[in-house]
């Protein structure tokens, strides 16, 4: 029998209340959250001081770094998320409710989008008032598509990583823990995508805010256009294609692993 | 006293291998190295390619070896820092082992210093390559036989302690933190990487902000660290120091920082006892 769309939204609703409440009830987190991110950031944009870089490179890492709330969020709290859940006993319970998985991965994802976007929203203002950013954008509506159609993909991306974590323990951990730094070169998140040829950008253009960080570039800055990888328009199209095919691969993958961990009996395994 | 010194030693020597097993032991010794290898190198190439967007490609230059230099024994800071910081929630809520630990007859800063060792190994394997790639492929003017070898020694386990103490005080408020507080770690060593001229001479900085950066001892070891490798200083604010002056400088603050990480480290150990939070487990 299947399950109705009202119970999946119930449990998308009691999965992100969970995620949301209780990490306000740590006030450290505000401070973790909000004040030190924007530090490292920071140091990026004072490379380019030293460097005596165009002022529009401090409003790239400025953007690079709000980002990175949203890969952050992704990496840790939602695709590396199931390795927790299973340590921690809540997997098997999330398996035997009458509820899609996509459902708690999605109650995962809004609740950790609000935390994220709090962190993004802070790297953003501070950063863009402290060093004086120039923008300029172009389009409002497109600059705000591009960003709704890189998180929906991006999310898509975590959900498809989080299913890997159904069959593997601390590989996928580390697995995650090695994606990081590699993800923020590969996207150019504190430089245009463009600088590392056109082939390996060709290839980074899988992870979405590689293109969502170029086209956001492209229509927020004067001189974005310079340094974009390719059109706007042809990167917007790239993203609808991207949400679709991560969304419909994490729902098969979260599958498969799901069937294949119960027949390795590797789903409930823990410290592995 | 030589009992206690024994104990001591003990408690490091198995911590360092119960941390290595943890670290290394969920892959092959191949793909370990690889994973050892790939993050710093990523870490390096950013700052590679945004030196190089701007400079149009040049890297065999002064100032490029200062801030590649500077980057790749900051991973000490990072990785070093995270090992200890995050002993509390990996012993605490993953394999929740925390109490048997802490009614063991050892001392806790021993635990953490052992359990930081196997992040020490893999760092330094990991700054031997980022050099490498940087004489080798990036061409960085670095003359191997030119580097004191003696300071760098010296700076490399005074740095190691510094950390160290950093690391305590920081698992110190991880005890009363819940497990979101790894982006604590990451926050703090963002400020030393703001703060301590990892990837630019201090002198770029607000003036007040160099006032902050001069009482942080992680500042002067990463002079020191770059005095030994490239044999000079680019900044112009340290610069006005001899090594010896530095080296006297970083011992003070260190000490302080000691003294101040002990504190912290006793009095919320303290507060994690009696508010029940030594064993304490978040689910979310």
């Amino acid at each position: 029998m299947k399950t109705s769309l009202k119970t999946n939204l119930r449990a998308v609703l009691a999965r992100s209340y969970v995620r949301f409440w209780a990490a306000n009830r740590e006030p450290s987190w505000w401070v973790s959250e909000t004040i030190m991110p924007l530090l490292s950031t920071a140091a990026y944009v004072f490379v380019y001081k030293a460097l005596k870089a165009p002022e529009e490179y401090i409003g790239f890492v400025i953007l690079g770094g709000t980002m990175s709330a949203y890969w952050m969020n992704v990496l840790w709290s939602m695709a590396a998320q199931f390795y927790w859940e299973k340590e921690m006993g809540n997997l098997e319970l999330y398996m035997i409710a009458p509820i899609s998985r996509m459902s708690i991965l999605f109650g995962m994802a809004s609740g950790g989008f609000i935390h994220a976007s709090t962190r993004a929203v802070a790297v953003f203002l501070m950063g863009s008032l402290i060093f004086k950013v120039d923008f300029a954008v172009i389009s409002v509506t497109k600059l705000i598509i591009v960003f709704v159609l890189t998180l929906v993909a991006l999310y898509g991306l975590g959900m498809l990583f989080s299913s890997v974590f159904m069959l593997y323990g601390r590989e996928a951990w580390h697995g995650a823990n090695l994606l990081q730094e590699p993800v923020y070169l590969l996207s150019g998140f504190y430089f245009p995508v463009r600088n590392l040829g056109f082939a390996v950008a060709l290839v980074a253009s899988f992870i979405p805010l590689t293109l969502g960080l170029d086209a956001m570039r492209q229509l927020a800055f004067r001189a974005g256009s310079k340094s974009g990888f390719i059109n706007v328009n042809l990167e917007l199209s790239v993203l609808v294609l991207l949400c679709v095919i991560f969304l419909v691969a994490a729902n098969y993958a979260l599958k498969y692993m799901e069937y294949l961990g119960k027949k390795e009996g590797r789903l409930t395994l823990r410290w592995q | 006293m030589i009992e206690r010194l024994k104990n001591d030693l003990r408690t490091i020597k198995l911590a360092g291998w119960l941390g290595w097993a943890i670290e290394s032991n969920w892959a092959d010794p191949f793909i370990f190295a690889i994973y050892s290898i790939i993050r710093p190198i990523a870490s390096s190439l950013i700052l590679v390619f945004m030196y190089m967007v701007v400079s149009r490609g040049n890297t065999s230059t002064e100032f490029f070896a200062y801030i590649f230099t500077g980057n790749a024994f900051f991973m000490y800071v990072v990785n070093v820092l995270f090992g200890i910081a995050w002993v509390i929630h990996d012993d605490r809520e993953h394999y929740q082992m925390i109490r048997y630990v802490y009614i063991s007859p050892i001392r806790m800063y021993y635990y953490f210093f052992g359990r930081g060792i196997a992040k020490m190994i893999v760092t330094t394997i990991a700054v031997i390559v980022t050099m490498s790639f940087g004489i080798i492929v990036l061409k960085i003017p670095l003359d191997l036989g030119a580097i004191d070898y003696p300071l760098l020694l010296f700076s490399l386990a005074m740095g190691i302690f510094i950390i160290t103490c950093l690391g305590i005080l920081l698992a110190g408020i991880t005890m009363v933190t819940a497990h979101h507080s790894f982006l604590l770690t990451e926050g703090v060593a963002g400020l030393f990487y703001l703060a301590c001229g990892a990837i630019y001479p201090i002198d770029i900085l607000p003036i007040w902000l160099q006032y902050l950066s001069k009482t942080l001892p992680l500042t002067y070891w990463l002079e020191l660290i770059r005095r030994a490798v490239l044999g000079k200083s680019l900044s112009l604010t340290l610069g006005e120091f001899s090594d010896a002056q530095l080296i006297l400088i970083m011992l003070v603050t260190t000490l302080i920082l000691a003294l101040f990480s002990h504190y912290v480290y006793r009095s919320i150990e303290h507060i994690a006892r009696k508010h029940g939070k030594i064993d304490q487990m978040m689910n979310y």
